[in-house]
């Protein structure tokens, strides 16, 4: 059973006036099969968190250790990581232009699975995993988030989640910017890949209104770069019905 | 580290000239004017077209027209010096389909010297030096079927060369140019496309890396003619082209698509000009670039002449740059210059962008290893021009080519 095991994270990057520690020491286990909601205030540093874990260059590690199934995840480079399973979901999707999306499709699944995967079979696959995620199949001709509107945005998101079939699938606000009918049909998507029982789902949000579509096992409260309360589902009430304003006075990272 | 200006891209729009650096490599000194203010394309050039090297003065480097280019790096094409060196040899094959004639003929065949002058020092020291010409004839009403293929395989020395290609009226064709080899190379290029014939000339610059090659192509446009010119370039040390067109009479239409890759060290140049003095004519401009490595340079100049006489001319020109690494340097400079308001449309644009980090990363958190996203990239980058090409044959090979040049290469 893969697990991803996060102990004890720094991560700083660097600001004009120099390095500056964005995470201050994050314990986090995520096993096969589980869903745990991170949830945190505006620049808590969830997104610094999903980034690292994917290794974008942007952020350093300076302490602390990412193993995934017990390899170390922080030596590996970022394709490296997609191709062992961890699987990062933008919040803010790149356009790559000149890239059609069958093509990178195609692509990344070849990278990932390792041997290209077989045309018929593929081109059935993507076909339904679009139709499932209501994606106009003219999607597949254009070129990679140019152009896409929010919603669309985030839908080829979980589009590729669905294909790729991560062991770790770490989602950052995949909520933000959807209307009501696309969380319901970007969460659908979600769960689908949830109920295989393969994957282990790291949910980052700030609103509570994903988790009414996907019921986490864990709930986390970010604030400052670490973890300041873990729960069930039920925190997810409390901090609905709070806010975070308690954790940020006490965990000002500031 | 990049340039902040370019990871984001500069584009520009309108009458005005851009000199894009790539990252880490500003333009600096004089003579790189960013902001130099436009001059009409008459004034820029300083000397009259003429057939004689002689009427032109030795460049020194300042000039409009070769402040780009680094004129230590011609193996003399520019001063003389190569004229009175021992010539080369170079390799001609020729695929001539039926009906199709190739002719190998003398300084004073009649043919020659129709579809333009030489506008440069080299080209008029190519004209200068020659000594047999190679004429291609497409008969009257001929529609070939196949390409006409001239494979020009460089062994070395210096070689100027001079063909024309004649398509007779009512004809079509393809002909396809290929450079291979090495030497140091000034070349003109005729081009005459009848009254209602149908001419894509295709020039690929395959160099070897050593490879010097200079040339002006000449096309003149007739009636109702249309003309299309695929300019290639991917190999050699210093490739200066300069496609011209000109319309002999009203209806005619020309498309000049070209596609270029700089590798490190490389400089790869091109100036185009296009002259609008007949009524009803149309142009459509569009080259692509890739640059990577140090030093890799590519020059673009696109110059657009819309005259007084040619009422109901319809133009666009665009350049677009993809800079792959540091320490690559662009400079694209369109301009269009419209001396009457009675026309159709005119425009054009100039971009450089960067494939940029965060490109990179969502390619990689897929799970593409680095170059291989580089490689996909630059691929759609140029397959968007390629299938505007329209000559399926003509693409694919062009696809394999790209496809071999980003395996050597981009890594
Ligand atoms: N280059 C940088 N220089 C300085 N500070 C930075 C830099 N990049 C990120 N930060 C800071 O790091 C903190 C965490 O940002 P992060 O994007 O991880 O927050 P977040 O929890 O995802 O916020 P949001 O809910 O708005 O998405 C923020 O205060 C942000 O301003
Ligand atoms: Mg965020």
């Amino acid at each position: 059973m893969a697990t991803l095991e996060i102990r004890d994270l720094h991560v700083s990057v660097e600001a004009e006036n120099g390095p500056r520690e964005i995470l201050r020491g994050v314990d986090l286990t995520v096993k096969q099969g589980e869903t745990h909601a991170i949830m945190g205030p505006n620049g808590s540093g969830k997104s610094t968190l999903a980034y690292s874990l994917a290794g974008h260059p942007k952020y350093t590690v300076t302490g602390g250790s990412v193993l995934l199934d017990g390899e170390d995840v922080l030596e590996m480079s970022v394709d490296e990581r997609a191709r062992a399973g961890v699987f990062l979901a933008m919040q803010y999707p790149v356009e790559v232009p000149g890239v059609s999306v069958s093509n990178f499709l195609r692509t990344a699944a070849t990278a990932v699975r390792g041997e290209a995967p077989k045309l018929r079979l593929w081109v059935k696959e993507v076909k339904e995993a679009m139709a499932s995620l209501q994606m106009d199949p003219a999607f597949a001709e254009r070129n990679v988030n140019e152009g896409f509107s929010g919603g669309e945005k985030k839908r080829h998101e979980i589009l590729q989640l669905e294909l790729l079939k991560p062991k770790i699938a770490i989602l950052d606000e995949t909520d933000s910017g959807l209307d009501v009918d696309a969380l319901r049909i970007v969460s659908e998507g979600i769960n689908r890949v949830r109920s295989t029982g393969e994957v282990g789902t790291l949910l980052v949000t700030h609103y509570t209104r994903i988790l009414r579509y996907i019921k986490p096992d864990y709930v986390h409260v970010f604030a400052g770069g670490r973890i300041v309360e873990s729960g069930g589902a039920e925190l997810a009430d409390k901090l609905e019905e709070e806010g975070y304003e308690s954790y940020v006075k006490g965990g000002a990272s500031e | 580290m990049a340039d902040v200006q370019n990871t984001t891209g500069a584009t520009t729009a309108g009458s005005i000239e851009v000199g894009t650096a790539g990252a880490g490599a500003q333009l600096a000194g004089p003579g790189t004017g960013r902001s130099t203010v436009q001059q009409p394309i008459d004034a820029r050039v300083a000397v009259k077209p003429s057939y004689d090297v002689d009427d032109f003065p030795v460049p020194h480097g300042r000039e409009e027209d070769w402040r780009f280019t680094p004129l230590h790096r011609l193996g003399g094409l520019h001063d003389g010096s190569a004229a009175s060196a021992a010539r080369g040899e170079d390799k001609i094959e020729l695929g001539l389909p039926e009906g199709v004639t190739a002719e190998t003929v003398g300084r004073d065949d009649a043919r020659l010297g129709k579809a333009g002058t030489p506008v440069d020092r080299v080209a008029a020291q190519a004209y200068s030096a020659f000594e047999q010409a190679l004429v291609v004839t497409v008969p009257k009403d001929a529609v070939l079927t196949e390409p006409v293929k001239i494979d020009v395989h460089g062994e070395g020395g210096v070689n100027f060369a001079h063909l024309v290609v004649d398509v007779k009226p009512f004809a079509e064709a393809v002909v396809v140019l290929n450079h291979t080899g090495s030497g140091t190379r000034a070349a003109n290029v005729e081009l005459l496309v009848g009254d209602g014939a149908k001419l894509t000339f295709v020039s690929v610059q395959d160099w070897e890396r050593d490879a010097v090659h200079v040339a002006q192509h000449n096309a003149l446009v007739g009636r109702d003619a249309s003309f299309k010119s695929v300019v290639v370039t991917f190999g050699g040390d210093l490739v200066r082209l300069h496609p011209r067109v000109n319309y002999a009479a009203p209806g005619g239409e020309a498309e000049l698509f070209g596609l270029y890759f700089a590798d490190a060290g490389q400089h790869l140049e091109h100036r185009l000009v296009i002259d609008h003095d007949t009524p009803h004519c149309r142009s459509n401009v569009a080259y692509k670039g890739a640059l990577q490595g140090q030093d890799a340079h590519a020059v673009w100049v696109g110059d657009v002449l819309i005259r007084a006489t040619a009422l109901g001319t319809d133009t666009y020109e665009l350049n677009r740059n993809l800079v792959l690494t540091d320490g690559a340097r662009v400079d694209s400079i369109p301009n269009l210059e419209i001396e009457t308001g009675e026309i159709v449309g005119a425009g054009h644009a100039s971009a450089t962008g960067r494939f940029d980090d965060e490109q990179l990363f969502y390619l990689q958190a897929r799970g593409i290893p680095a170059d291989e996203a580089r490689r996909l990239v630059v691929r759609g980058f140029f397959a968007e021009l390629v299938q505007q090409i329209g000559v399926a044959e003509i693409q694919d090979r062009l696809m394999e080519k790209i496809e071999a040049e980003l395996e050597e290469t981009v890594a």
